[in-house]
């Protein structure tokens, strides 16, 4: 109805603009408020709080009494409250806005008989789906137990049994928790907004000065950095970096951040700057030498930090030998730090340039079992002078691969060698399938 | 000046280049263990902080697997065994493959760039990291205000610098002779295994046999040489062929097999 038809019939209404951003907020706030109760909180928008409190309850002496307590709280903080615990997250959610008594404790196998009396639009359905039932003569959860899965998939789509597994608990919904707000960060608020680099980039040098003091009051380094930039038109953008090891030295953590500091687009400016560590570990102190040169030690993670800064996440690895008999697996790109062990391989001839994907080859062998005489590979054709081989590799039977490759070591009439295999066994109805997986040295 | 020979002047001038160099000594240079080749590398091996280029031949350069086995050799016999940094564009670097040849994968890391801009980048990077022992990169073309920066990085922090070509398409014939600011360029091609009359009716592959030309080199003497492939410690050696023939003491090899 348009305010002025409300307004005519109540003169005393109380009037306030929609303010749905500052509603979420608010929401938001309160809702990290209850982590008092269970560090696994999230908003519902519009107006719930979800909380997993398995395992937490008994802090408060008992589910009946947690829900007891939150509500009183929110009551002293001026919110009216409904609560209701339950088994899974969309019992819960019907409980608390139409389970009719202030606060509903659900027994863990309790969630059908407890549901069975709600109304169908207690399922978090769409409107449309709801009209649909009431129509049907579904008014309650309790009339759609008895009807058969397929029949309702039918008629009302997926959303409607998945809702109704949900509430049941057959079906997981995990939450996804607020992030807790970040407890060593830096802040820096300009009177006038700054848009150059050179600008940013000082106060960057400024915000990891005071950072790293704090850090190192605390003997703790970061792992990971956030450095939040709020403009002026309301806008934020986050630059991340992260380190290989827990690190505290300003100039190293700076360099780091001037590879990103480039990708920041200021806007109109930058009224406000936070630098959070968002991953920190202890970290003890180095001793330096008299002359102050770093530690030893200290130059190849620092490497590390700037090569991945530069050439971007993942792009610095070591390779490492894992127990797997298949090439392909045989070895993994690890974390260059990482102190896994390498497994001790079998003493085989392999080749140095492994093609990620192998190349399919026209190779014209004479009979089963035995390597090519010849082979086209990249346009270019290759005859075979001398051949070693086969090595049989199979695929990994507890992984369920099926595949068989016969492999020979081709040296061809320049004198390159490659590493050839055979798809399969030789089928005389069926051409062999022939394929370059590497080249040796 | 009489009775100040040149003796105490040399000495006084190393002493001032180590104090120049920060206190540290100069790494002596890494011989090959073939008095052939050393004998035409000045200092009698590779030298340490400087930069070196390997080629391959024709359509192989573009794998450049031989000289990557190559280097695989030469770093596996640096000493001190610290990390050695492998740049490259495409990750197609096997460690198992390089093992055969020395180099233990506890050693390597691999970076991998997007460009040349970034791969050069990454490799003046490692240069500045004195824990590193050597650094490899896989560049397609290395031209000489480049190959300058390298080798001013590596004399600066005494960490070797190897520049692998891999190149898109097949060298042309003028490009061994450009201008470079590398120590040494080195060609390694590969060479079918000569087949010796007791071994040809065994079967299997032979050992392999590369030719090893070292194509420029500043204060040294190139030449060519046959020699087998790096084995399990590192180290090559002069094909079998040709050290049954009698050598003329200092004349270049041409012909081969």
């Amino acid at each position: 109805m348009p305010l002025a038809d409300a307004r005519a019939i109540d003169p005393g209404l109380v009037v306030a603009a929609a303010d749905p951003a500052g509603d979420a907020a608010a929401l938001a706030r309160v809702a990290s408020w209850c982590g008092r109760w269970s560090p696994w909180t999230a908003p519902v928008p519009p107006d719930g709080i979800a909380l997993d409190v398995s395992g937490s309850a008994h802090l408060q002496g008992g589910e009946e009494e947690l829900l007891a307590e939150a509500v009183e709280r929110l009551g002293k903080l001026g919110i009216a409250a409904q609560a209701a615990i339950a088994p899974s997250a969309g019992a819960a959610w019907a409980l608390a806005r139409f389970g009719g008594a202030r606060t509903v404790v659900v027994p863990p196998d309790g969630t059908r008989a407890a549901l069975a009396g709600l109304p169908v639009a207690a399922l978090r359905l769409m409107p449309e789906t709801v009209e649909m039932l009431t129509r049907l003569g579904l008014r309650h959860v309790g009339d759609l137990y008895p009807l058969p899965r397929p029949a309702l998939v039918l008629r009302f789509g997926e959303g409607l049994a998945l809702r109704l597994d949900q509430a049941l608990g057959a079906r997981a919904e995990p939450l996804s928790p607020l992030p807790p707000p970040p407890t060593r960060f830096a802040r820096r608020r300009f009177a006038e907004p700054i848009a150059t680099p050179d600008d940013i980039r000082a106060a960057t040098a400024l915000l990891l000065d005071a950072l790293c003091c704090r850090l190192a009051e605390e003997s703790t380094g970061a792992r990971r950095l956030a450095l939040t930039l709020h403009r002026v038109d309301g806008g934020a953008c986050v630059v991340e970096i992260g380190t290989a090891r827990a690190a505290r030295e300003p100039r190293h953590l700076l360099r780091l951040f001037d590879e990103r500091l480039g990708t920041i687009d200021p806007g109109l400016g930058i009224e406000d700057m936070m630098l959070a560590a968002t991953l920190a570990e202890p970290q003890g102190a180095t001793q330096l030498a008299l002359d102050r040169t770093a530690a030893a030690g200290d130059a190849l993670p620092a490497l590390i930090d700037r090569l991945t800064a530069r050439l971007g996440a993942g792009a610095v690895r070591r390779p490492l030998l894992v127990e797997s008999h298949w090439p392909e697996r045989a070895v993994r790109l690890a974390v260059p730090l990482d102190p896994a062990r390498n497994a001790i391989h079998p003493d085989r001839p392999r080749p140095v340039r492994f093609l990620p994907e192998p190349e399919p080859v026209e190779a014209v062998a004479p009979v089963p079992d035995d390597p090519p005489l010849l082979f086209r590979w990249r346009k270019v054709m290759h005859r075979v002078r001398r051949a070693e081989g086969p090595e049989r590799i199979a695929g990994e039977w507890w992984r369920g691969a099926k595949e068989l490759r016969d492999y020979y070591r081709v040296e061809d009439e320049d004198g390159r060698r490659f590493w050839l295999y055979r798809a399969g066994l030789y089928r005389a109805d069926k051409p062999a399938r022939w394929y370059l997986h590497g080249v040796f040295a | 000046m009489s009775d100040f020979n040149k003796a105490d002047l040399g000495a006084l001038r190393q002493k001032l280049a180590l104090i120049e160099r920060g206190g540290r000594g100069e790494l002596p240079a890494l011989p090959f263990g073939v008095a052939a080749i050393d004998r035409m590398l000045p200092g009698g091996g590779l030298a340490r902080g400087a930069l070196h280029e390997v080629l391959g031949l024709g359509a192989a350069a573009e794998e450049a697997a031989e000289g990557a086995g190559f280097l695989a050799g030469i770093l596996a016999r640096l000493e001190p065994p610290r990390p050695v940094l492998w740049c490259s564009r495409r990750g197609d670097l096997h460690a198992p493959g390089l093992m055969r040849h020395g180099l233990a994968p506890e050693r390597l890391i691999l970076a991998r760039a997007q460009s040349e801009a970034d791969l050069l980048y990454a490799v003046e990077e490692g240069l500045k990291c004195r824990d590193l022992a050597a650094v490899v990169g896989e560049v397609e073309a290395l031209p000489l205000a480049a190959s300058r920066r390298l080798q001013l990085a590596a004399e600066a922090s005494g960490v070797a610098v190897f520049a692998l070509r891999r190149p898109r398409r097949a060298l042309g014939v003028g490009e061994e002779a450009q201008p470079t600011a590398a120590l040494t360029r080195w060609r390694i091609a590969a060479v079918p295994a000569p087949v010796r009359a007791e071994t040809a009716s065994a079967p299997g592959l032979g050992r392999r046999v590369w030719l090893a030309e070292l194509l420029r080199c500043r204060g040294g003497m190139p030449g060519r040489w046959l020699v087998e492939a790096c084995d399990a410690t590192g180290h090559v050696h002069l094909a079998q062929t040709l050290a049954d023939r009698p050598a003329a003491a200092g004349e270049r090899r041409r012909a081969f097999g």
